[in-house]
Formats: C-alpha cells, sequence, structure tokens
C-alpha cells in the first residue's frame, strides 16, 4: 500500500474543504436553519408530535441525512471528476498508486467532510429543539455507514460523469427527491396507504428510518432492516468500484 | 551502456480505431539525454503515456529499470517523473502544496529540504505560497517542472517543454536539464524544434506517423545524413555558369557573387576537387570559400520525405 499517496490525495481533498469553507459549511447551515424556520415553526405549529417526538426534533435526523447524502455524493463526485475535466488526472495514472488508494484517499476526504457536516447541522439543530440520542453509537455507526456509502456512490458517478450536467442532475435528480420523499419529514403512517407502498421502495427511507430511531426509538421499519439495508448499498458500490477497477472504465484509454 | 527503458513491439490503437503506434521499439540508455523529433500528430505524447502509464498499449511490453510497465507498475512509475505538453495543473492550489502533494503522490515521505532545493533551482521560492491561478504560463510550466521532480525520480520525461516557453525559463530549463544529467538522471524529451534536439540531446530518436524512423547518435546522424554545402565567394559576379560547369549541383546567390555547391559528405568522391580545377579553368577567382554541416532540420525534412 502506497500510504503516503493516500495520505497526500486525503490532504489535497481536504484542503479544498478548508478552501471553500463558506461553501461547504455555511451553506448547509443556513439551509437546515430556514427548514427548522419553515418546516419546524410553520408546519411544527400544525402538527405538534409524531409518534411522541415534537415535529421539529423529530425532522432532525431526516435534515442531517438530507445534508449528508446530497454533501458526500457531491463532494466524491466533484473531488474524482475535477481532475479529469482539468487533466491533472495524468498525475494519478503516472503515479505508482493502485484504485484502490485513490478510492480510499477521495472517498475518504469526502465521507470525512459530510461525517463533519453532520455534526454541525446537529449541533445547530441543538440550538433550536431538544434533542435526545437514544443510542449514540448506533447513531454514529449510521453517519459513518451513510457517509462512506455515499461517498463511493459519488466517486461512481464522478468517474462516470463526462459534463458537468451529469454531475450535478443525479444529486438534484435523484438525491434530494428520495430524501424528500424517503420520510424525512413525515412518519411513513401518515401517509395514504397507497404511498406507503411506494415509499417502502425507496431506500433512502431504511436510512433515515434507521437513523431515527438511533435518537428516539421511533422508525417507520425495524432498526435491523435499516442496518442490513446500508451494509447491501455499501457492497453494491464496492462491487461496482471493483468492476471499474477491474475495466479500468472511464480511467484508462 | 544499459537500458534503463525498453519499448518492446508497442502498438497503440485508440479507441476510435486510430493507429498512433505501429510496432515501435526502443531502448533509451541510462543517463541519456534523448531527443524524440516528430511533427505534431506523430505520436510522441503517445507514446510516452504509454511509457508513463497514462495509457494502455494496444500490445507490446515495456520494461522501465527492470520493472514491467503494467504487472510491476508500482516499481516502474516510481522511477518517472513526467512534464506533460499541456499547463494541466490544479488551479487553485499553491505552489508549494501541489510539489508536496505530487511527492507523496509517488510513496515518498514529505522533505521540506528536497522541495526547497528543487523550488529554488526553478525560481519558484519565492512564489511558494502563491496559488497557481495567480501564475504566468511560464511559472506554472516551472511549476509543472518542479512536480514531475518532487520525488527525485531516476528518469526525466519533457513532452515538448519549450512549447509556448519564454527565453529565460527556456535557460533556465536547459540549466535544470543539464545538472540532472550530470547526475545521471535520464531524460527525455520530445520537440518539433530540431534547434533543441541538436543543442541538448546525445541521441535523436526520428518518429513520425506512429513509426521510429530511427534511433541515433546526434553526431552520427548529423554526418552520416548530413549534406554539407561548399559556399564559394568570387571575385568577380558571374550572370551565367559556362557549359564547363553544367555538370555541378551549383546554384547562383548574392546576384552572382556567390556560388553554392551541395554534395554528400557520405560518399567517397565529394566533386570538390574536381570542381575547384574546374573554376579556374573558367577563369573565375575567388575569394573566399566556406562549408556549412546542414541543420538537423534539413535532415529531418529529407528522412520524413523519403517514407512517404
Ligand atoms: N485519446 C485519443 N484518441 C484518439 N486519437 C488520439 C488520442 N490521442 C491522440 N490521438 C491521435 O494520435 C495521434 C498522435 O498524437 P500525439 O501522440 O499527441 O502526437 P504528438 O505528441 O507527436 O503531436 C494524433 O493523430 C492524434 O490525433
Ligand atoms: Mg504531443
Amino acid at each position: 500500500m502506497n500510504w503516503h499517496a493516500i495520505k497526500a490525495i486525503y490532504i489535497f481533498e481536504m484542503a479544498r474543504t478548508w478552501r471553500t469553507l463558506a461553501q461547504s459549511i455555511i451553506s448547509p447551515v443556513l439551509s437546515t436553519s430556514l427548514y427548522f424556520v419553515v418546516f419546524g415553526a410553520a408546519i411544527g405549529s400544525r402538527i405538534e408530535e409524531v409518534e411522541g417526538v415534537s415535529y421539529g426534533a423529530f425532522i432532525v435526523p431526516g435534515l442531517i441525512m438530507l445534508s449528508l447524502l446530497t454533501q458526500a455524493v457531491s463532494n466524491a463526485s466533484f473531488g474524482i471528476y475535477f481532475p479529469k475535466f482539468i487533466g491533472t488526472i495524468y498525475e494519478l495514472l503516472s503515479a505508482p498508486v493502485s484504485f484502490l488508494e485513490i478510492v480510499i484517499g477521495y472517498v475518504g476526504a469526502a465521507a470525512t467532510k459530510a461525517f463533519i457536516i453532520g455534526m454541525i447541522i446537529l449541533g445547530t439543530a441543538g440550538f433550536f429543539v431538544d434533542l435526545r440520542i437514544e443510542h449514540p453509537f448506533v447513531m454514529a455507526l449510521f453517519l459513518v455507514l451513510t457517509c462512506i456509502s455515499f461517498s463511493l456512490l459519488g466517486f461512481i458517478i464522478g468517474i462516470w460523469a463526462k459534463n458537468f450536467e451529469q454531475l450535478q442532475l443525479v444529486p438534484l435528480l435523484v438525491i434530494t427527491p428520495m430524501v424528500f420523499l424517503g420520510g424525512s419529514f413525515y412518519s411513513v403512517a401518515m401517509l395514504p396507504p397507497v404511498w406507503q407502498t411506494v415509499t417502502y421502495f425507496n431506500p433512502v427511507l431504511y436510512l433515515i428510518s434507521g437513523f431515527r430511531w438511533s435518537f428516539y426509538e421511533v422508525s417507520d421499519v425495524n432498526v435491523w432492516l435499516s442496518l442490513g439495508f446500508i451494509f447491501i448499498f455499501l457492497f453494491a458500490c464496492l462491487g461496482v468500484i471493483w468492476w471499474i477497477f477491474k475495466t479500468g472504465y472511464q480511467i484508462r484509454s | 551502456m544499459s537500458a534503463i527503458i525498453r519499448v518492446s513491439n508497442v502498438s497503440k490503437i485508440y479507441e476510435g480505431g486510430f493507429t498512433a503506434l505501429k510496432d515501435v521499439s526502443l531502448q533509451i540508455r541510462e543517463g541519456e539525454i534523448l531527443a524524440l523529433l516528430g511533427p505534431n500528430g506523430a505520436g510522441k505524447t503517445t507514446l510516452i503515456s504509454t511509457i508513463c502509464g497514462i495509457t494502455l498499449p494496444t500490445s507490446g511490453t515495456i520494461d522501465v529499470g527492470g520493472f514491467d510497465s503494467q504487472k510491476d507498475f508500482r516499481g516502474a512509475r516510481s522511477l518517472i517523473g513526467l512534464v506533460p505538453q499541456e499547463l494541466t495543473i490544479e488551479p487553485f492550489e499553491t505552489v508549494m502544496n501541489t510539489v508536496s502533494f505530487s511527492r507523496g503522490l509517488f510513496g515518498k515521505s514529505h522533505d521540506a529540504a528536497v522541495i526547497e532545493k528543487i523550488l529554488r533551482s526553478l525560481s519558484l521560492w519565492d512564489k511558494k505560497d502563491s496559488q497557481i491561478r495567480t501564475l504566468s504560463g511560464g511559472m506554472k510550466r516551472r511549476v509543472l517542472i518542479a512536480k514531475a521532480l518532487s520525488h527525485e525520480p531516476r528518469i526525466l520525461f519533457l513532452d515538448e517543454p519549450s512549447a509556448g516557453v519564454d527565453v529565460e525559463l527556456r535557460k533556465d530549463m536547459w540549466e535544470v536539464v543539464k545538472s540532472l544529467a550530470a547526475e545521471g538522471v535520464t531524460i527525455i524529451l520530445t520537440t518539433h524544434y530540431i534547434e533543441e534536439a541538436e543543442e541538448m540531446a546525445d541521441r535523436v530518436g526520428v518518429i513520425n506517423k506512429g513509426e521510429i524512423l530511427l534511433v541515433e547518435e546526434k553526431a552520427d546522424l548529423m554526418r552520416k545524413l548530413g549534406q554539407k554545402e561548399l559556399q564559394i565567394e568570387l571575385q568577380e559576379p558571374v550572370l551565367a555558369l559556362p557549359e564547363s560547369l553544367a555538370s555541378y549541383d551549383l546554384t547562383i546567390e548574392d546576384d552572382g557573387n556567390k556560388l553554392r555547391y551541395a554534395y554528400e559528405t557520405t560518399g567517397n568522391r565529394t566533386g570538390i576537387t574536381a570542381l575547384l580545377a574546374d573554376l579556374a579553368a573558367a577563369g573565375m577567382r575567388l575569394k573566399d570559400i566556406e562549408t556549412r554541416q546542414s541543420s538537423l532540420e534539413e535532415i529531418f525534412v529529407g528522412l520524413v520525405k523519403e517514407k512517404a
């Protein structure tokens, strides 16, 4: 293993985070605060409690997931897409690094950043509502696994993307709707039966449900199902990465 | 001298079906400066990219310092530093960080002294904390060179190093190249400027349409393929050549004040003795004579024409 290379990529990517600090951190904090104002205050005054949890507190796990997923995907995809776009990928390709090391460096940095943002949002949420975390370890586990697996997804998107539209389309058209429709701001039980069935096909539901369980012990689906799901997703991403590695898809001609 | 790079029967067919390298075999000697000379689109960059691992050969093998470029890619690539043709560089990083990044990427631990020495040798030290996007094109190329040298490679590739480069950088660059060569670093540069090959190289390889036409010691190449010219300055100008000189390859220049005679140095007979005798017989008196070696440019144009 070329640990120096992994470290170099990781530091390089994290440096990008610090450089774009405002964009990286202030914007999720701001948007979270806005969500609290709009959803928490406006809607929360009508829906007082969901399954015994105040509405404001109920939406916290979903809000964190919303930022986490979009940040992990967009960071990891941009991280590997940008060198392809400006041509600096030549250096990665001519360096004594394996694809695995490249993945660890980029995905590690994107996941770290997403994790930090998740924690910041959690902190921000603490200003607006009374938070209760019943199972902090489970919460941290969900957080870490989600950061890693969605950074892997982002990396795959970054390798696949041929232009900036494609790069931005996936988070915009796939991730955001899935999070919104995956029970971030409501309990599935609040939906009409047909939509409940549809929602169970949304993978993000399992994430949010399990994550929310670690806070309040309320969930739409069994927490083990949630954990199982995230592992399946993680391995699916690793499988695709392994395939890219084997075939050299879109990296080396 | 032993070969540090062995390219054996390498072909490269790009995805679109274009054949950029045709069965290329080439041995690069340890410690030499080799110039790869060829017109645009000859396949110079493709050959370098294939050796460095940026593209994969369609067939054939490459050995770098005893490591197979694909099976032992770590061993092979850690020996090589590459300065690419295009100014591809991360715009938002600082000079220091991007050079340190390169060193790490090539598996070396951070060494402030080495980086400082490299940056100073390229006059980049006072720019070390500048963001790359604030630098001029010439400075960016210096940074690319610093990145390529950051891990102290034994082999350095310079792809068209003087394209769009100012005189000062060119001078600095050749200083660096010469001192690296003195330390035993093998240097391969591509160019379509012949003076550059002529000035810098120990050996010259000529590549055209994906084929290596020849690889020769620079001096040998020029001697072997060189045409020489004899320039004859006359006391009195001539308007036309007399019949007795019609059989010589002579051209009148400078309003009849000069004659130019082209001859092959490779032939046994240059015809100079006979020419001078016939000039005297025709009553022409000579003021001065001068011989001139043809440049690599002329040799090159000749070679490419010959093959076409
Ligand atoms: N990625 C590519 N796909 C298809 N053709 C390419 C690619 N890169 C280069 N070529 C073609 O291969 C030939 C050699 O290119 P190159 O190696 O860049 O030449 P040089 O560096 O000698 O100017 C050119 O005709 C070029 O158009
Ligand atoms: Mg080129």
